[in-house]
């Protein structure tokens, strides 16, 4: 049997290598399961995580990578940032609708006049509208103290039924013959999140995108603010013994990922999705939590497992509509990835040595 | 708005129908919880439970059996927690969110060709004598087995916990890991035990939601459960004869808006079907807003990772 020794600290070799480990576990248990299903496993593997990206039709799916990425990487860079300090905002999903809903109400508000401002205050107003749905819990805790976790979820329910109120009332467009579902932004200039570079999937979502993959970087390794999130997550006391304000922390950490869920709700809203509706959001807030966690809530890791989440939406697209793969299996296959991400974990926290376990 | 419409003994009685999911979970989360394990897959065994229940029983047309399976299938997606949380170390608030991603997954590849059809039918067991009774005998004593059962676990729950020394040990894992295992309890596998019945429990529940009371399978159709039934936890204060009352508070509430959509009251249909949330919400806060009673409910060591190395 074996017996596990807990490091001094994390060893830093298996902290950068676990995360591809858990990726070929996760290949080779999807394979496993894709042959279960009846799919050529090898065939599946590389529809998924080659074809995309060096296959003979790459240049159309390169640019669906970069649109399906960014949001996940605006969203678990600050997933990131209170996972942690241990704040654990699970409600991204949330905070995503409501934010694209008061952007596009903003947008479409002002249709039909087109004016150069419109897009900037649609951006400002998502933001805000994240930001404020994610007072909600941080303002609970902070308070009542009141578990965030569950206020935070609970939020995304909440945010759903608004959703579906109104894309089938409020926001409803006029000229929609009753069909539920707001006026698509690619007919308003104005308030329409374009391609910057088409053929590359570059909208202004993934410009934010990467300035806040910039900016985590150096809010966690240039500034006071990112080492105290850092010294809360590893000794919680001790953080307090230095000054530490834990409620400033959870004010802010849950206020900046909220804003950045926001941010993603409304590029999609006006850019990719194109409208308002019932089920334009795409999980991606929950999905975000693993690339969190694959990116060991490090901002440039969590841009490299934005991407290669991106690539499992993509190539799992690809799958379906070329091998009939179940749109369900990558669903699993991205659940599963995170669940292998934990296990190997174990790697960079303790030794394995051979030998009696311990009574235990 | 017809409010004379709703008749309150239906009304009643479906209020036990739409707690008993939530009660089952969330005593077994009770359990989990009080051997110091915080699992917050609750809303991934559900749906797991869910859908494994409804695919046993339409494919062997026995409900019970689905309930067996149901339980299975929980217990199978916690076994797969304990390994990670308990052998592997793994962060348990982490662990529990993968575990509710995989089995959202899981359970709509399982289902998938399942959708749209209907579960057998389960019999309603009336109780001779009890359930002739005026008012009560429609309210308690004319529902399916498991309804009794749910309120026989939360019995057989709290009696355990508070009278076996069974109930005594797990209780003392939960409170200090470390002195129950310098006393020589093998703190892991009990957690191990106590993980595995809440997946049974959340899986029964799940079941519960696809054989009988929807009955259908839908993806996705637990909608958040789990989760209020780790909020009823919260709200019992870790005691087991208070979820009871926490779980017949949220059947009522959802039971209650359902009926209000209906009898087209002029509430608009989006406030009334957030109010279970919102519900969730406001009790939280109210529990939590007293901090000296929590504390002294919480157990001691709940969501502590455990190794025997000092």
């Amino acid at each position: 049997m074996f017996r596990l020794e807990k490091r001094p600290a994390p060893s830093r070799a298996w902290t950068a290598a676990t995360p591809v480990l858990a990726v070929l576990l996760t290949m080779l248990a999807g394979g496993a399961l894709f042959a279960f299903l009846g799919t050529d496993p090898v065939a599946a593997i590389r529809t998924i995580f080659w074809d995309p990206i060096f296959g003979e039709f790459a240049f159309y799916y390169r640019g669906q990578l970069l649109v399906k990425a960014a949001p996940l990487i605006l969203i678990a860079i600050g997933l990131s940032l209170g996972f942690r300090a241990g704040i654990w905002n699970i409600g991204a999903e949330g905070q995503y609708i409501i934010g694209a809903i008061s952007g596009a109400a903003l947008g479409l508000a002002f249709y039909p006049t087109e004016n150069r401002l419109i897009f900037p205050a649609m951006v400002i107003a998502g933001a805000f509208g994240g930001w404020a749905w994610a007072m909600i819990p941080a303002i609970l805790r902070t308070r009542f103290n009141t578990n965030e976790i569950l206020v935070s979820l609970m939020l995304v329910y909440v945010a759903e039924a608004i959703l579906a109120s109104v894309s089938s009332g409020l926001l409803r467009n006029p000229d929609g013959m009753g069909f539920p579902g707001s006026r698509n932004f690619s007919d308003y200039p104005a308030a329409h999140n374009d391609f910057l570079i088409e053929s590359a999937g570059v909208h202004w979502g993934v410009i934010a995108a990467l300035i806040a993959v910039v900016f985590g970087h150096v809010l966690l390794n240039r500034h006071l603010l990112g080492f105290h999130i850092r010294l809360t997550g590893q000794a919680p006391r001790a953080a307090r013994f230095a000054g530490v304000n834990p409620s400033l922390l959870v004010v802010v950490c849950l206020g900046i990922s909220g804003a950045l869920a926001g941010l993603a709700g409304l590029f999609e809203v006006s850019g990719p999705a194109g409208q308002i509706s019932i089920d334009f959001n795409s999980n991606y807030g929950f999905t975000a939590i693993i690339v969190a966690f694959l990116g060991r809530l490090n901002p440039i890791g969590v841009m490299l497992a934005g991407l290669l989440m991106a690539l499992t939406y993509v190539g799992g697209d690809a799958a379906a509509s070329t091998l009939g793969l179940p749109a369900a299996a990558i669903q699993l296959l991205q659940g599963m990835l995170l669940f292998f991400l934990l296990a190997v974990d174990v790697l960079s926290n303790y030794r394995i040595r051979p030998g009696k376990r311990e009574a235990a | 708005m017809d409010l004379s419409s709703i008749n309150p003994l239906v009304l009643l009685a479906s209020i036990m129908v739409a707690s008993t999911p939530i009660m089952l979970a969330a005593i077994g989360e009770l359990v989990v919880e009080k051997a110091g394990v915080l699992n917050l897959g609750v809303e991934g065994m559900m749906i797991t439970g869910a859908v494994c229940g409804f695919v046993v029983a339409v494919e062997t047309g026995s409900p019970t059996l689905g309930f067996a399976g149901a339980a299975l299938g929980g217990a199978v997606l916690a076994l797969l927690f304990a390994l990670l949380t308990q052998f592997l170390l793994a962060n348990q608030t982490a662990t529990g969110l993968a575990l509710t991603l995989f089995g959202l997954g899981l359970s709509s590849l399982i289902g998938q060709n399942y959708v749209g059809i209907k579960a057998p039918p389960i019999a309603t067991i009336r109780l001779p004598v009890l359930s002739d009774i005026p008012v009560i005998g429609p309210i308690a004593f004319r529902h399916d087995l498991m309804v009794y059962v749910s309120i026989a676990l939360v019995g057989a729950v709290w009696a355990v916990l508070k009278y076996t020394r069974f109930g005594l040990i797990l209780r003392a894992v939960g409170e200090n890991h470390d002195a129950a295992h310098a006393l020589g309890y093998k703190v892991v596998p009990i957690r191990v035990a106590a993980i595995v019945f809440g997946g049974a429990c959340a899986g029964l529940g799940g079941a519960y939601i696809s054989l009988i009371r929807v009955p259908q399978w839908t993806q996705g159709m637990t909608a958040g459960a789990g989760w209020i039934a780790l909020a009823i936890v919260v709200f019992a204060s870790w005691r087991a004869w208070r979820v009871l009352l926490g779980a017949y508070l949220f059947g009522g509430v959802t039971v209650l808006q359902l009926n209000l959509q209906a009898a087209g009251v002029n509430i608009p249909v989006v406030y009334l079907s957030m109010l279970p949330y919102l519900v969730t919400i406001l009790v939280l806060v109210i529990m939590s807003a007293n901090r000296s009673r929590t504390a002294l409910g919480a157990p001691g060591a709940l969501g502590r990772t455990f190794h025997a190395s000092q």
